[in-house]
């Protein structure tokens, strides 16, 4: 199936996009890769009268060092994130999970700041960006506003950016020298995961931080099991122990991939596996 | 409807297009370049696959609009010359028996020149993982495989 019809709008500045939202309002949608987007507009589970094309906008990509933090423009594709060495070497976490998106030729077009507007509690970037305490920069009519990780997802496909607002930046605390990884579990290799998990420790443990991916309408922190894992040595036992609490306060969804309990089951099992080879265990 | 502008396996080509046109519709439908192939029409399959600019990408997953200002690979394309030479990985494609049906061959074919591109010699596992967004309904993937690791060793023995 082709799109219903709708008006292109191709951009060149933030400014101009701001302002032709502005005007078209909740007729419009925001294209950035449109890995997401394409195939609903394709299903025509979504008909907008008007598409703002972002890729015009040269501003939106690039990685940079900003003192304290890598800030990832968020127009960025998730090949370039995952291969950028003040990436791997200051947000480990973040590359590993961008190799696991989708497929190849998805990654070399959709992007980071799309696929965590698009907001999907199966996409892989959400926990990851959660767990590493990401702030989004997002820029309005009034200017630009700056939200915390936990207060920018919101909902099934739902987050902080308002109708008329759009996700410029992304900034992510510099966890220099921290072991990552990132457990993906799925039925066919190139699809959202049934559920996954992002880990990244320091030392052997010092401090432990986790994110949960499809355990909920959100991305989830497994609050219990990093206070556990604090100040914990890495061993095997030691390390399934606290993974034992991981799956507290999720309320994962129930489908044909899966039932509620065994996602609860799923997280305690590959929070272990993540923690232990984040750690180098 | 939109002009654009673009190049096209080396030619230059402009039209007018409706925003909405998938790049693999411009593709077949206007410029009769049906060698690349629509299978799954939901970016699944990978039997699509052009380059955009010198990388993989599902051509039923952009928009042509999207393609405008930019250079575009098809399996077409991808020989020297149109005259019945052949890539080497369509080369090895042939000589390892890469394809049942074919129908997924020239999204393979492409995705293949992608990853060696990016990996001039990968391990096996390597491949399998590189072309994951590819599918092939026959299951034919060992000799695709195969296909891919013999196009490696022969680009490399050429290099």
């Amino acid at each position: 199936m082709i799109p219903v019809k709708f008006d292109y709008l191709a951009p060149t500045s933030v400014e101009e996009a701001l302002s032709a939202l502005g005007e078209h309002g909740d007729e419009a949608k925001i294209l950035a890769g449109g890995q997401s987007l394409l195939p609903v507009l394709r299903m025509r589970l979504n008909a907008p009268e008007v598409v703002i094309d972002l890729g015009g906008i040269s501003s939106l990509r690039g990685i940079r060092d900003d003192g304290d933090a890598i800030v990832i423009g968020a127009m960025t594709t998730h090949h370039d994130v995952r291969d950028h060495e003040l990436v791997k070497e200051h947000v480990l976490l973040i590359s590993k999970a961008a190799a696991e998106v989708a497929d190849s030729q998805i990654r070399h077009r959709g992007t980071f700041g799309g696929a965590l507007a698009h907001a999907d509690p199966a996409g892989d970037l959400g926990a990851p960006a959660l767990a590493l305490g990401a702030q989004f920069v997002i820029a309005g009519a009034g200017g630009t506003r700056t939200v915390e990780a936990d207060d920018f997802f919101v909902d099934l496909f739902e987050t902080a950016i308002g109708d008329d607002e759009i996700l410029t930046e992304v900034r992510i605390p510099k966890h220099t020298g921290w072991g990552a990884h990132y457990e993906k579990f799925v039925r066919v290799a190139h699809q959202w995961p049934i559920v996954a998990v992002a880990a990244t420790v320091k030392g052997s443990i010092d401090e432990a931080k986790i994110g949960l991916t499809n355990m909920g309408s959100t991305p989830l922190r497994a609050r219990a099991t990093e206070a556990a894992l604090a100040g914990a040595s890495a061993t095997e036992d030691g390390v399934r122990a606290a993974a034992e609490q991981a799956a507290e306060g999720t309320n994962p969804p129930s489908d044909l991939n899966g039932a509620a309990d065994y996602r609860q089951h799923l997280a305690r099992v590959l929070t272990g596996r993540a923690v232990l080879k984040a750690a180098g265990v | 409807m939109t002009k654009i502008e673009l190049t096209v396996d080396g030619a230059a080509v402009s039209d007018d297009v409706e925003p909405r046109m998938l790049l693999v519709q411009y593709l077949r439908e206007k410029l009769g370049k049906t060698g690349t192939v629509i299978g799954c029409d939901t970016s699944n399959c990978g039997a699509c696959t052009v380059h955009l600019d010198g990388t993989s990408v599902k051509s039923c997953n952009v928009l042509a609009v999207q393609a405008s200002g930019r250079t575009v690979t098809t399996i077409e394309g991808l020989a020297d010359t149109a005259e019945g030479d052949l890539h080497p990985v369509q080369e090895a494609f042939r000589e390892c028996h890469g394809l049942q049906c074919g129908f997924c061959t020239p999204g393979m074919v492409m995705q293949a020149v992608d990853l060696l591109g990016e990996n001039p010699n990968p391990t096996e596992e390597e491949v399998r993982l590189g072309m994951e967004g590819n599918l092939c309904r026959c299951t034919g993937y060992h000799n695709i495989v195969k296909s891919v690791l013999h196009a490696a060793e022969t680009q490399g023995a050429k290099a």
